[in-house]
């Protein structure tokens, strides 16, 4: 029962983060909300786990958790450089 | 006796991990700027994600459930921040400007001004002619945009 509360919380959240990320005015606030839909998507799995009876999805939330950062720094990198085979010390040329 | 203890401390929990997960993205739907999403939600989430991790292994007890609980929670408070950091980093680079208002309700500017030139006092070597046209420019930008 505690767990069906926290994953329809969780549930709730992500549903605002989707408002957010389809109405966001700046690429900005789209990240913010894909970076958020990411957490929330690490807690349901846990909290799927726990509901079915079966906590053995955690791994995958692991992986996931390492996958949204590298995510999140590949947009920023994208955006700020408009290339991912670049190192990062350059300044980048103004447009 | 002793589970109804462990029952009611994960209900604390798990309950508070929920409103904090939920005020978080109410706040990033309210907030009128960029960085005070940021703000709303970086800080909530993480906040909210470990009152869920700990209420989920106060529920599984000594098992190796706890131990991987454990490390996405390491996990959570490590990138996080560094996430909310870069996102913030990248988007006043870009040139993202926050909303600031003073005691009267009007828009500032001046802070703005001061964060970037204190960003190019701290690399001399880029600031260049070209550099202070470009930074010009949205400085008379700014001073129209607040004069509306």
């Amino acid at each position: 029962m505690m767990f069906a509360v926290a994953t329809v919380a969780v549930m709730v959240a992500l549903a605002l983060a989707v408002v957010r990320a389809l109405a966001g005015p700046t690429v900005f606030d789209r990240l913010v909300a894909a970076n958020k839909i990411g957490n929330g998507v690490i807690l349901l799995l846990a909290l799927f786990g726990f509901l079915t009876g079966r906590p053995e999805f955690l791994d995958i939330g692991i992986l996931y958790g390492l996958l949204n950062i590298i995510a999140v720094f590949a947009v920023l990198k994208f955006l700020r450089y408009g290339d991912l085979a670049r190192s990062g010390g350059e300044e980048p040329e103004n447009s | 006796m002793m589970s109804v203890v462990v029952d009611i401390v994960s209900w604390v929990l798990l309950l508070a991990g929920g409103f904090f997960l939920v005020v978080g993205a109410i706040g990033l739907n309210r907030m009128p700027d960029v960085f005070s999403r940021l703000q709303a939600t970086g800080v909530s989430d993480t906040v909210g994600a470990g009152f869920l991790f700990i209420g989920m292994m106060v529920q599984a007890g000594f098992t190796l459930v706890t131990v991987k609980l454990a490390f996405l929670l390491l996990i959570f408070l490590f990138t996080a921040p560094v996430a909310t950091h870069a996102v913030t980093r990248a988007a006043l680079s870009v040139g993202v400007k926050p909303k600031l208002f003073d005691s009267e309700g009007r828009e500032r500017q001046q802070v703005v001004e001061e964060v970037q030139r204190s960003k190019t006092d701290a690399r001399p070597e880029p600031a260049t002619k070209p550099k202070v046209e470009n930074h010009a420019a949205p400085r008379k930008d700014g001073e129209s945009s607040s004069k509306r």
